[in-house]
């Protein structure tokens, strides 16, 4: 019995959200009296990967073969199978992610594992295995109590506040055999922003919607933005109207996002909106409308015309530096 | 092309979320259910795929009977005929479980699915019944097209998209801009009421089991800050706060 965290690379780095699935699997092997172990697929480097000792873990098993260099979901869940046999864990843990989600699934098809997705706090041992789950969009949770022997439980952003150490861990590569039946599907393409910060991982996030006018716009959301350190995101409308690409769209039918801060620009908050980003731990709407509805789901507010507001808050916020 | 379309019969975007029985059920109570959104997006494209290159859409659903009225408006969209899995479905194992013992009767070309149902937001069906199938499974897909026994797809990712060619059959959850959302007209509803609708009973057990429901903490009222004193904003978000 052990735990085990499935992390994502980023170009070899482990991803900030992985790095806290390493904490809360590191957390539940405590809880649980064992050992939490780091799966690892495509190239990285051995400093990269101890990194995940500071977070919890004692010993990294990296499946470094080149032909997982892309990430494929299919042998990525016959690796993380092998995996969990060689490790007899019990508790697999990732973040939630378009990759992780797809990975997890197969592997609980695999294993006849239970599967709950959008875990947003440490699990309660006290009777059995229960998890809190966010539904309906972020508007309610559910208490479950995961019955199988194997679990698996994706995680959301900020379901722990990982305290780093200076603990190491151990390294092993991983040589699984990887059958070329899981290559069938064929990535042709990929197209990714860069140098911007991704929006599901990010802390901060600044969002604008049609208050904005125009694309051409976008500037004065962008700087505030750098000035934070921010992503940027956008309402469904915006989106709609081809503004801006439809992955930066939050809301019911496009990106959830749970960041310790989410600042809306000229967004009125309708319900739809409301549901992708109301598990922001805070929120801060500038509208011009005092009555825009988005008020009522905020912790700050400026009534002002989001033009004359942005370019102050991001010199306000370059000054307190 | 054989098509399966499984479909969620949820509550409405804007339903207010409430429970009763000691916060153990989901109050329906004046609630409005529709078919999943993203589910929406399966059926229209499927619907398309068809009218370009014939073949039969056959709707899923698993769930209660009164899942009947949403299922009804998906035939009345254009799909042929419709099959459901009599249970409350609850558990994403088990769900994805009565999905593949439908599929594995019939040689389904795709199996079409939203990305995700929007009242448990799991988003790990596809997954699970590509597994259990034994074929590839994808989402969210942006984009679809058919030719021959090939498929061109657009994935989204975090912070863009990819391009994948792949052989069927596959699963698929869907999302926007796959298709736009079709409404049914007067000779799809008349239609609607005749085409076959079969009830078959669940399979196998469920491998969580839901305990409790919480409605999150309210909000506290919010602090307005004046336009012109941005800086007290920083200062708030620094110190009081404290997420800066």
């Amino acid at each position: 019995m052990s735990v085990l965290i499935f992390v994502e690379l980023d170009n070899g780095a482990i991803k900030k959200s992985s790095l806290e699935a390493v904490f809360y699997g590191s957390e539940v092997a405590k809880a649980q009296g064992t050992s939490a172990t780091v799966l690892a697929i495509g190239a990285s480097s051995d400093s990269e990967l101890s990194k995940a000792g500071n977070f919890g873990a004692k010993k990294v098993l990296h499946a470094n073969d080149s032909k997982l260099d892309q990430a494929n979901i299919q042998a990525y869940a016959s690796v993380l199978s092998a995996a969990v046999e060689k490790e007899s864990a019990s508790v697999i843990v990732l973040a939630k992610s378009s990759l992780g989600d797809a990975v997890a699934a197969r592997v609980a098809g695999k294993l006849k594992a239970s599967i709950v997705s959008n875990i947003t706090e440490l699990p309660d041992l006290s009777s059995g295995f229960k998890v809190k789950r966010s539904i309906y969009t972020g508007k309610a949770f559910a208490v479950v109590e995961m019955l199988s022997d194997k679990k698996i439980l994706a995680i959301k952003k900020n379901a722990v506040s990982p305290v780093e150490t200076a603990d190491s861990a151990q390294i092993e590569v991983f040589t699984p055999e990887v059958s070329e039946a899981d290559f069938t599907v064929k990535i042709t393409g990929t197209h990714k922003a860069s140098g911007t910060v991704s929006l599901p991982e990010a802390d901060i996030v600044v969002s604008a919607g049609r208050g904005l006018k125009g694309p051409e716009n976008w500037g004065i959301v962008e700087d505030l933005a750098k000035a934070l350190g921010a992503a940027t995101a956008c309402s469904k409308p915006v989106s709609d109207l081809d503004w801006r690409p439809h992955h930066e769209h939050v809301g019911q039918t496009g990106i959830k996002v749970s960041p310790n801060l989410y600042i809306a620009c000229g967004i009125s908050g309708a319900i739809q909106h409301l549901a992708g980003v109301n598990s922001s731990k805070v929120i801060v709407v500038i509208n011009k409308d005092p009555e825009a509805p988005f008020f009522k789901a905020a912790d700050y507010g400026i009534v002002g015309d989001v033009f004359d507001v942005l370019p102050k808050l991001t010199k306000a916020i370059e000054a307190s530096k | 092309m054989k098509i399966l379309v499984c479909i969620t019969n949820v509550p409405d975007t804007t339903a207010k979320i409430s429970f009763t029985d000691s916060d153990t059920k989901f109050n329906k109570a004046g609630v409005t259910y529709i078919c999943g959104p993203y589910d929406d997006y399966a059926l229209s494209r499927a619907v398309e795929l068809k009218e370009q290159s014939g073949g039969t859409v056959t709707v899923l659903n698993v769930g209660e009977a009164d899942s009947e009225q949403v299922i009804r408006k998906c035939l009345a969209i254009g799909a042929d005929d419709a099959i459901r899995v009599n249970c409350e479905p609850t558990d994403s194992y088990f769900v994805a479980q009565q999905i593949a013992a439908i599929a594995s009767q019939e040689n389904y070309d795709l199996i079409l699915m939203g990305r995700e149902s929007i009242d448990f937001n799991g988003g790990v069906v596809h997954g699970l019944v590509g597994e259990m199938l034994g074929i590839p499974s994808l989402s969210p897909v942006m984009k679809l097209d058919i030719d021959g026994k090939t498929a061109r797809i657009t994935r989204e990712i975090e912070g863009g998209k990819e391009d994948i060619e792949a052989t069927l059959p596959l699963v698929l959850g869907c999302q926007e801009p796959i298709a736009e959302w079709k409404i049914p007209n007067m000779r799809g509803i008349m239609t609607a009421r005749t085409k076959p609708l079969k009830v078959v009973e669940p399979t196998g057990d469920d491998l969580t089991v839901t305990r409790k429901f919480e409605l999150p903490a309210p909000k506290g009222a919010v602090k307005m800050i004046a336009a012109d004193e941005v800086e007290k904003l920083v200062d708030l978000l620094k110190n009081e706060a404290k997420v800066l």
